[in-house]
């Protein structure tokens, strides 16, 4: 019970604000919460989308971690995360810290910001248009790749090399993200802390090492945690370019729980696969954010 | 000093001209596509991928454009990541008014519930989404992707402005109370006018986040009427009627609009960049 008069001072209550949020947990209920239940729900039946599903306890789950295409998915997903975030990040650091301490220097912020706006240009592509650019390039008989090296390598359609291809493709797409990132960071770091170390005699590697990886740390955190999200995620550039194949050469889980859906109507199996995926990526971005957490502890 | 300049000499450019070759590996696909994309399948046979092209040949395009009808997948592209855009941040602002200035109770487990729902995989919504729209008759309708992205956004957008509206100067806030204003005039009088920066940058982050969308919408958007421009293009993907040149050209269309958003919004973005990073 308010006390008299409160209702009058502040005519309208802290709990007024709840309004506002009401459209919102309306909708969120209704698109996340409630379908991401029902998801988890399903992963425990055997259902082919029409009529009643089966309800088959874990089922599911024990056949998926018996399931060779299963792990092998996760096993691509983790050369795609490599890929993904670990090349791109390590390039990246390269990249802004020659562009930003060398570069920008010696030849000046025109020439680094050019350089940079050509290192970022695939990041602005949707990622089915970079797989159709590739898939064009690639392709066996016409693209464009055979033809100027004059070879004959069925790039995404040998299995030896698809995923190795698929691989290299997610460089090229993602390389941009790191170095803006990563030149943006470079901003904010004192510049003294560059001159004195020139001053001393510091050569660029043991700049890039004192200085630079030290002063974009948070920057490294994010990046690593966001590309790490979107390799695990990836789903587009599979689709477009090898849908998974030959075989399972590229299969990723994203792609796989697709399969079951849509197409072997195996709706409870995909279900298990989406749910296993959304737990990996929900304790992996729980992981990264406790490191980092430390990390900023021990740092200051 | 000077002498040390000379010695340096070579090693400087050696270092542009390797970052250059590199600048050049990322934009070759850019230019292979456009250089091919205007070239008739005859000439691409005899003088190969690298060669100039003797002329403006439009056909390739024209034929593409004409057989997806592609006039109408940029039109859906366009309505949808608008709507999109404009809507998300309108949620994204109600909520952070009420988790950022109002501080209403639990708002930390609403943020978490909302940075949660940003990172889960869209695979383990879609079937549900996908049976629950046929139940309801938005299967197959640009609504029931405009609904889904709206929320998907929303949930980034009210982490992010949660967080710039927390640090909202308070006595602004006060005197305005202290005249009477109503928290509504509060909101879309002095809050949304002050945070017009951050806003403008998310309505286009969100723009272009939706642009680039492709599994959901390729799940949901089936019929050539309702397709947007990356489901057309990637379901459309080495089909065997599609010849060197012409797949040359669809990919051409593709590049064509996302660089045209880059160019556009260069400055916003870059100076935005690292709001995306959280993302």
């Amino acid at each position: 019970m308010a006390p008299p008069g409160a209702g009058a001072a502040r005519p309208r209550g802290r709990g007024g604000y709840w309004l506002y949020l009401v459209p919102s947990l309306v909708l969120f209920l209704a698109i996340i919460v409630v379908p991401f239940l029902m998801n988890v729900a399903t992963s425990f039946t055997r259902w082919s989308g029409v009529g009643t599903p089966t309800w088959i306890g874990l089922d599911n789950y024990t056949k998926l971690f018996k399931d060779e295409r299963f792990w092998a998915s996760f096993e691509h997903n983790v050369a795609l995360i490599i890929a993904m975030a670990v090349v791109p990040t390590i390039i990246g650091l390269v990249l802004a810290a020659a562009l930003f301490d060398y570069i920008a220097k010696r030849f000046g912020g025109r020439t680094a910001s050019a350089l940079r706006a050509a290192f970022y240009l695939p990041q602005v592509l949707p990622v089915a248009v970079a797989g159709v650019v590739w898939g064009w390039m690639l392709h066996p008989s016409y693209g464009a790749v055979n033809q100027i090296f004059g070879i004959k390598v069925n790039w995404l359609g040998d299995p030896d090399i698809a995923l190795a291809t698929v691989m290299a493709i997610m460089v090229w797409f993602q390389l941009g993200y790191p170095v803006v990132i990563f030149m943006a960071g470079l901003q904010r770091v004192d510049p003294s802390l560059y001159e004195a170390a020139e001053i001393d005699g510091a050569s660029w590697w043991r700049r890039f090492w004192h200085i630079t990886i030290p002063q974009i740390r948070p920057e490294i955190f994010v990046v690593l945690l966001t590309c790490t999200i979107a390799a695990l995620k990836v789903f587009g550039p599979i689709f477009v370019l090898t849908r998974g194949g030959p075989g399972s050469a590229t299969m990723v889980p994203s792609y796989f729980s697709y399969l079951n859906f849509f197409q072997k109507v195996n709706v409870g199996y995909g279900s298990a696969i989406a749910t296993v995926l959304a737990l990996i990526i929900v304790v992996v971005t729980f992981l990264f954010l406790r490191v980092q957490e430390r990390d900023q502890e021990s740092g200051s | 000093m000077n002498a040390d300049r000379t010695f340096r000499q070579p090693g400087r450019w050696a270092v542009l001209a390797a970052l250059v070759v590199l600048a050049v590996v990322m934009l070759f696909p850019f230019v292979i596509v456009t250089l091919n994309a205007f070239k008739s399948p005859a000439e691409y046979s005899s003088g190969g991928p690298l060669s100039l092209p003797h002329g403006l040949y439009l056909d390739g395009i024209v034929a593409f454009w004409d057989r997806v009808d592609f006039g109408l997948k940029l039109w859906n592209s366009l309505l949808i990541s608008g709507v999109v855009a404009v809507a998300a941040v309108v949620l994204s602002v109600l909520n952070a008014y009420a988790l950022g200035i109002g501080r209403v109770r639990g708002r930390l487990w609403i943020l978490v519930l909302f940075l949660v729902a940003n990172t889960l995989p869209q695979e383990a919504l879609v079937y549900p989404l996908y049976y629950l729209s046929k139940e309801v008759g938005l299967y197959d309708s640009k609504l029931a992707v405009i609904l889904i992205f709206t929320v998907i956004q929303a949930a980034f957008g009210t982490y992010l402005l949660s967080s710039v509206l927390g640090q909202f100067p308070r006595g602004i806030l006060e005197a305005a109370e202290i005249d009477g204003a109503s928290r509504r005039r509060m909101l879309w009088g002095i809050v949304v006018p002050i945070s017009r920066p951050t806003l403008s940058v998310l309505l286009i982050f969100f723009f272009i986040w939706t642009w680039n969308e492709f599994f959901l919408p390729m799940v949901f958007l089936i019929s050539n009427d309702n397709q947007t421009v990356p489901v057309a293009l990637g379901v459309l993907q080495g089909e065997k009627m599609m010849d060197a040149t012409m797949s040359s050209a669809s990919a051409l269309l593709g590049i064509i609009p996302a660089v045209a958003f880059f160019l556009i919004f260069q400055r916003t973005l870059t100076r935005g960049i690292t709001v995306g990073a959280i993302k």
